[in-house]
């Protein structure tokens, strides 16, 4: 059983709004991106961005940073997960 | 819960203990003992509701034509009989009743991670079954569209379809906070000493089920919204004349429902793993495949959903692969019937009840499991596909596999929380007409599938007659074999000899508290120095 | 009854992660939809797409990524003691998903008056593609719109305990996993805006 130590891993405000400016400069890239003529693949483009923006959220807003390999092992399954229902349905829709 | 309030055992245990009685002691108690009880009378409810609709469908079908029905109150009766039986019955029985009853005490834990929210769980439970139970007697009456709740007829059917997809809804709802309650109470709570390798195989497959219930309910939920979209806002995301794709649904539906076949039967699977090596004496074979072909089943189970599909006009590489990956599955559930086998090779078998009904899971499984083969082969399958085969080849597997499991956990857990046990002969008679009735019942519907005959068809042709009449009598068995075994079962609960500790010799840490157990399980905190089927550690002869 | 009395502060946090990664497969089976109808109607998606409000999706963003930091802030606030301002961050939280909502509600009124919402005459004689992106963004963002409800609902509940100081420095595990709960909240839009509002 891991240790139940209550260390609190206290983020500063100053990286709370230095992970906001990224946030909103990534807002910004994506509309950018999306006015850009690059057809389909901006949708690509716009996930990457959403990915890299979640990304930030998941790792310094909820603290998926001072969270062992437990929390962060689940986190990895639940996305595998979706990733593979979503994945597989496209074994139908793409071959139709 | 009256017959319950009215027992009352010799010693001091949860029954008694907490000095609150009545009603409200009950249906808003957080210990997980009471919970499980609660859950256990309720899914008892359903499901003896559900067999008599399943009777009222055997005699309908004893011959062609009208026997006792018209087709359209057939339609409602094989629907509720399915609702009922799946989503009330054996999804929240097993986690619900034996998961709440029996995993914390194995793990050498007072309660579950969260008592309250677990209570919430039931209340949810219910309040989803009383949605569903309304269904049938209000609006255009009871669904008619087959649990599965396909569009396009569901979206269209006149009859109480969405009322009935909300009360399932609730009761998904009721399923994920007890995943998430299980996972967390055995990740977190676990005695000292209950190394992840000690674990008892019954939790293992509790944890495994849990994490279906995590993952793939709520995909049933949203799919299960957009059925109410579909109804109440007509968004035509399943209508092809509004551009949308009815196959999705079946998609949607299906991500969520061959999982749920998991949560049906793992536990299940669990149960006999804890049976088996009590009543032969020895050690598990193979502790930790079976452990790790449990979270195999979870996983490889995940990927199979498209092979309901197989003749729905799903892509033709879609179904090879679906296909082939649904033999994948069988390659875990395989490595547990071995290791079963290998258990009791060379073991000191005692047959007793529990022990039948874990024998006979083995080979009922076993058949179901293969048939299972032959639906999944993509070739195979277009010849039995929406045939009665279908529904032998689930039967076998739900109620010949988890359902004599559930039995079996009925027979070998309750006496524990009684302090009293049912009468041993009486059991295996009863045992014994059970699993008769049931071959011939569902034994006969494969074969009939095999011919040609469809499911859910309300008539069908006289070539048929013979083999149907023979499956109705069969169910006659069955279900007498039912009603002795509950009797025996619930009479000996609360006026039954009383037995000790440890009735069957087992080495699970449930066997080393008193009989019934006090409401925080342990006397003092348990420290576990030994494996859960080591009964030379445990001091067991 | 003696309950243990020392609370599972992992446990409780492992509980909620496992109900958010629930509440991401709830959404994940809409973006299945979305991702299947988009190959099939790219053309019709990207038309729909531009009468979206660009405008008020963009600022919606912005409005839930502050709210984002704010409720982050005030975890922060609440772990080093200072009750005063985790009120007022929370306030400021529950406030940008009363404005979020608000500017939800003038889009969709303005939306709902040009003709476009579920199974509308205008939608049923346009091509099906379009009628299907609009459903899909409908509920999507719907079952959005509940969540901001709830999550700020969970908020005010966890406001008014630390108002009442059972919420403190000592133990904060409501306001944290509230806090999760509204991330995840901000998580589903940051994949929502771009979906619907950017696909041009």
């Amino acid at each position: 059983m891991s240790s139940d130590s209550h260390a609190p891993h206290i983020v500063g405000y100053g990286k709370l709004i230095a992970v906001w400016l990224g946030l909103l400069f990534f807002t910004g890239l994506t509309v950018w991106v999306s006015r850009q003529q690059t057809g389909i693949g901006h949708v690509w483009g716009s996930l990457a961005i959403s990915v890299v923006k979640s990304g930030l959220v998941i790792t310094f807003y909820m603290h998926m940073r001072h969270e062992g390999w437990l929390l962060r092992s689940l986190l990895f399954v639940a996305l595998l997960t979706l990733a593979i229902f979503i994945g597989f349905t496209f074994f139908d829709v793409l071959y139709r | 819960m009256t017959s319950a309030a009215q027992f009352s055992p010799a010693t001091s245990s949860f029954w008694n203990d907490t000095g609150k009685s009545g009603i409200t002691s009950w249906v808003f108690s957080t210990d997980h003992k009471r919970i499980g009880l609660l859950y256990l009378y309720s899914v008892l409810t359903f499901f003896l509701i559900a067999v008599s609709l399943g009777a009222l469908l055997r005699i309908e079908l004893m011959a062609p034509g009208r026997t006792i029905m018209g087709p359209q109150t057939y339609n409602a009766v094989f629907t509720v009989h399915g609702v009922l039986m799946i989503f009330l019955f054996i999804i929240p029985g097993f986690p619900g009743a034996f998961g709440n009853l029996i995993m914390p005490i194995q793990i050498g834990a007072r309660d579950v991670a969260f008592p309250r929210l677990n209570l919430f769980s039931w209340w949810l439970y219910i309040a989803g079954a009383a949605i569903i139970v309304t269904s049938l007697f209000t609006g255009g009456g009871p669904p008619d569209t087959g649990w599965t709740f396909y569009v396009p007829f569901s979206e269209r059917t006149g009859t109480n379809v969405s009322l009935a997809v909300f009360g399932v809804f609730i009761v998904g709802f009721s399923s994920i906070l007890t995943g998430v309650n299980f996972v967390t109470t055995i990740h977190r709570l676990r005695a000292e000493g209950m190394r992840w390798g000690r674990l008892p195989l019954f939790v293992w497959s509790v944890y495994a089920t849990a994490w279906v219930q995590i993952l793939a309910t709520p995909i049933l939920g949203i799919t299960l919204v957009l059925i109410l979209a579909e109804r109440v806002l007509g968004t035509g995301l399943f209508d092809p004349t509004k551009g949308g794709d009815p196959l999705m649904y079946q998609h949607l539906f299906w991500i969520y429902s061959h999982p749920a076949v998991y949560i049906m039967i793992l536990p299940g699977m669990g149960v006999i793993s804890d049976i088996i090596p009590v009543f032969a004496r020895k050690p598990i074979f193979g502790y930790k495949m079976i452990a790790f072909s449990s979270l195999a089943i979870a996983g490889a189970g995940s990927l199979v959903w498209g092979h309901h599909m197989f003749t729905s006009g799903m892509s033709d590489n879609a179904v090879l692969i679906f296909s082939f990956l649904t033999f994948v599955v069988a390659i875990p559930s395989a490595i547990k019937v071995f290791n079963w086998v290998s258990t009791l090779y060379r073991g000191s078998i005692s047959l007793e009840a529990p022990m039948l009904f874990a024998l006979s899971f083995i080979l009922l499984f076993s058949i179901g499991g293969l048939a299972g083969l032959i639906l999944g082969a993509a070739a195979t399958d277009i010849h039995v596909h929406d045939t009665q085969f279908v529904v032998g080849h689930f039967h076998y597997v739900i109620f010949g596999g988890a359902g004599f499991a559930f039995f079996g956990a009925m027979h070998y857990w309750l006496p524990k929380f009684y302090g009293r046990r049912y009468h041993e002969r009486t059991a295996v008679i009863a045992w014994a007409l059970l699993f008769v009735g049931f071959n011939i019942t569902y034994f006969s519907m494969m074969v009939l599938g095999m011919e040609g005959m469809p499911r859910r068809y309300y008539d069908y042709l006289p070539e048929f007659a013979p083999l149907n009449l023979v499956s109705t009598i069969g169910s006659w068995i069955m279900i007498s074999g039912l009603i002795l075994m509950m009797v025996n079962l619930f009479r000996g609960l609360f006026r039954g000899e009383a037995i000790g500790q440890n009735p069957w010799g087992g080495a699970t840490l449930e066997w080393s508290v008193p009989t019934p157990p006090p409401t925080e399980n342990f006397i003092e905190e348990p420290v576990v120095t030994h494996g859960p089927y080591d009964f030379k550690g445990a001091g067991i002869p | 009854m003696t309950q243990p009395t020392h609370k599972d502060y992992a446990g409780a946090k492992l509980g909620m992660w496992l109900f958010l990664f629930s509440e991401m497969l709830l959404f994940g089976g809409l973006f299945l939809l979305y991702g299947v109808y988009l190959a099939r109607y790219p053309q019709e998606f990207t038309t729909a797409s531009r009468h979206m409000h660009l405008f008020f999706g963009t600022l919606n963003t912005a409005i839930l990524i502050t709210s984002s930091m704010l409720v982050a802030m005030a975890l922060t606030a609440i772990q080093r003691n200072q009750r005063r301002l985790t009120l007022w961050l929370l306030g400021g939280t529950i406030f940008c998903a009363a404005v979020f909502m608000f500017n939800k509600y003038l889009e969709w009124s303005d939306e709902f008056g040009r003709g476009i919402y579920p199974n509308s005459p205008k939608l049923a004689a346009g091509p099906p593609g379009e009628s299907v992106f609009y459903g899909l963004y409908y509920l999507t963002v719907g079952l959005h719109g509940l969540h901001v409800l709830v999550g700020g609902t969970v908020l005010t509940v966890v406001a008014v305990r630390v108002w009442r100081g059972d919420v403190h420095a000592g133990d904060y595990i409501w306001l944290e996993n509230g806090a999760l709960y509204w991330h995840l909240v901000d998580l589903f839009w940051i994949f929502i805006f771009p979906l619907y509002y950017l696909v041009l």
